[in-house]
């Protein structure tokens, strides 16, 4: 469906200037080559800056790679990248050029600009703003909507004219439970009738558990894993992951904590442990008495998830991914 | 979330690689120029009603208090008729040109092009949509500072209908490079910069009588697209309007309005594919 091959892009460095520092040249994609199958759920995931809305301009033909091939459905985006806009539909991370409009003008504009005719692209925003249930706030300009609305808002416009490729910039931002599972249903109706692909951009490992088919991994610019979200989590399954919070600092009089601290990952007052079974057990029944105790927050033991697979992997951002 | 299994999906198996596709897929077809440049024009002007009219109100006050301000300097004749034909085309300067440049800059700043950029929509809609919209917005703002012209100078009101041919003829040259200057313009910033110098210049050089001006002046002023759209509504207050310049004056509009219009949808190619 979707065939990446080599792509690079890099940005030039840029001379500092008065209030502005230099940056140095920056790859922000380093050879990413990617299949995507017909149908399914693919997910990129990594934390901010990891590359991946720079991967998906390229792949929806907004930005030019310095090298490699991108082919959908047996087209050449590199070379022909006004084909894209034929074969997929692309929900950005900004709305500003739909957020004055109303939901219902949103939807009905984007259809014809996508090549429908009047009367079939008000049968279909009508359909979308009833699928979404966003059809009581029709008539309410875009911009006077909360985060999470006006996000499924840029949703319906994506669906109006169908497509086989839907390509979402973390779609799911800011939306309540509700409209979460409003997208997702309709993703898996599409999916169901028409075997429609999505490639989905996210930072929120849950949602890329919960949804993805298979998932590429993504930090500064290259793809360091890429398969099916238990798959990856099998690399690391031969461990716990145990969270400690304290309440103002750890306690490193008692030696037992003080000999964990080289191997936790320490974000404020949260330190992340990633231990074998036996050995996390060891240090839940260290912290859950004794000293150790009353300085204790709270803790949490959990089987790994994503986010532990992209730390194993040697992810070097320490924070960016979300649990949500 | 997904509760769809695999192997149900129409068209086959996940694990089936398509390496050997044999034919590329159909493409859907584009969407032809005119239905969506009248789809890009409808969302525009409905933008009118949430963001816009304050903003015509300010245009048509400004122009409105201009001509009471010049009142005092000028005492009827030619003078007068450039002073109301200045004032009434500052108001498509005013829209077409500032906001409009403002428009495009912001849109293309914040990343809004690439909506329109992953749309099959010809580029030339987007621009002439937004355009022609903005040149509408101008229309009530212009007619109500014509008609008070006439009545504060005393000029007659006979051959306001020329207006119908002003408006667009310079609402199109201005429009076309407002939104060439908001798309070429590399920050923001910058866009509304040079919309406000273009529509000072409008302002100084179309409303203030030419015949009192430095020579670099006039040059300046003969130099500017709305130039032309004030001095064919200028000549259309006289006794005896020649239309042979007038319409000479409009045709400059024509072609400045379809060179600066290629020109931004140029603009509009290049911003929207980086």
């Amino acid at each position: 469906m979707c065939a990446v091959r080599g792509l690079t892009k890099t940005y030039p460095a840029v001379r500092g200037r008065r209030g502005v520092p230099a940056t140095p040249e920056v790859r922000a994609t380093d050879d990413v080559s990617l299949d995507i199958r017909r149908g399914e759920i693919f997910g990129l995931l990594g934390p901010n800056g990891a590359g991946k809305s720079t991967l998906v301009r390229q792949l929806t033909g907004l930005m030019r790679p310095d090298g490699g091939s991108v082919q959908i459905l047996g087209h050449d985006i590199v070379r022909h990248p006004e084909r894209a806009a034929r074969i997929l539909a692309y929900l950005g991370q900004e709305s500003s050029a739909l957020d004055e409009l109303t939901v219902s003008l949103a939807a009905e504009t984007t259809g014809r600009l996508r090549g429908l005719e009047v009367r079939r692209a008000r049968a279909e925003r009508d359909a979308v703003l009833e699928e979404l249930g966003l059809t009581p706030i029709a008539s309410r300009p875009i911009k006077k909507l909360s985060g999470g609305q006006r996000r499924l808002a840029c949703f319906a416009a994506v669906l109006v004219g169908e497509r086989p490729l839907l390509v979402l910039d973390e779609p799911t931002t800011g939306m309540d439970p509700v409209a979460r599972r409003a997208v997702w249903a309709a993703v898996d109706r599409r999916r169901a009738e028409l075997g429609t692909t999505v490639l989905l951009v996210t930072h929120n490992v849950i949602e890329a558990e919960t949804v993805l088919d298979r998932v590429a991994v993504l930090d500064r610019g290259r793809v360091i894993a890429c398969d099916t979200p238990s798959g990856l989590k099998e690399k690391v399954a031969g461990e716990v992951r145990v969270d400690l919070v304290w309440r103002e600092t750890a306690p490193l009089n008692v030696p037992e904590v003080a000999a964990l601290r080289d191997r936790a990952a320490e974000s404020g007052r949260r330190w992340t442990l990633r231990l074998a079974p036996e050995e996390a057990r060891a240090v839940v029944a260290t912290v859950t008495g004794g000293a150790a105790f009353a300085a204790l927050d709270d803790f949490t033991l959990a089987t790994p998830s994503l986010e532990d697979v992209y730390l194993a992997l040697g992810g070097a951002a320490r924070q960016g991914l979300v649990r949500a | 979330m997904s509760v769809v299994p695999a192997d149900v999906l129409p068209g086959g198996a996940l694990a089936v690689e398509e390496q050997g596709a044999v034919g590329a897929a159909e493409l859907a077809p584009k969407a032809r120029l005119w239905p969506s440049l009248v789809a890009v024009y409808r969302a525009q002007l409905s933008r009118a009603r949430v963001a816009r009219i304050p903003l015509l109100f300010v245009a048509t006050f400004q122009s409105i208090g201009i001509m009471i301000l010049m009142r005092g300097v000028v005492d009827g004749g030619g003078e007068a008729r450039a002073v109301v034909a200045g004032s009434a085309v500052l108001v498509v300067a005013f829209v077409a040109l500032n906001l409009l440049a403002q428009y495009f800059g912001q849109l293309r700043a914040s990343g809004g092009l690439d909506h329109y950029a992953t749309l099959p929509v010809p580029p030339a809609a987007v621009v002439l949509g937004a355009a022609g919209a903005y040149a509408s917005f101008t229309v009530p703002g212009t007619v109500v500072t014509a008609v008070t012209g006439c009545l504060l100078f005393g000029l007659p009101m006979t051959h306001l209908w020329v207006l119908v041919a002003v408006i667009p003829l310079a609402g199109a040259a201005l429009a076309g490079l407002g939104a060439a200057l908001g798309l070429l313009a590399p920050r923001p910033e910058f866009a509304t910069l040079l919309g406000q110098l273009g529509m000072s210049a409008a302002l100084l050089l179309g409303v203030l009588p030419a015949e009192r001006m430095p020579e670099v002046v006039r040059l300046a002023r003969d130099l500017l697209p709305s130039t032309y759209g004030v001095e064919a509504f200028a000549r259309s207050f006289g006794d005896r309007p020649d239309w042979a310049f007038v319409l000479g004056d409009l045709a400059v509009c024509a072609v400045v309005g379809v060179i600066s219009l290629a020109v931004a949808t140029w603009a509009y190619r290049r911003a929207a594919v980086r």
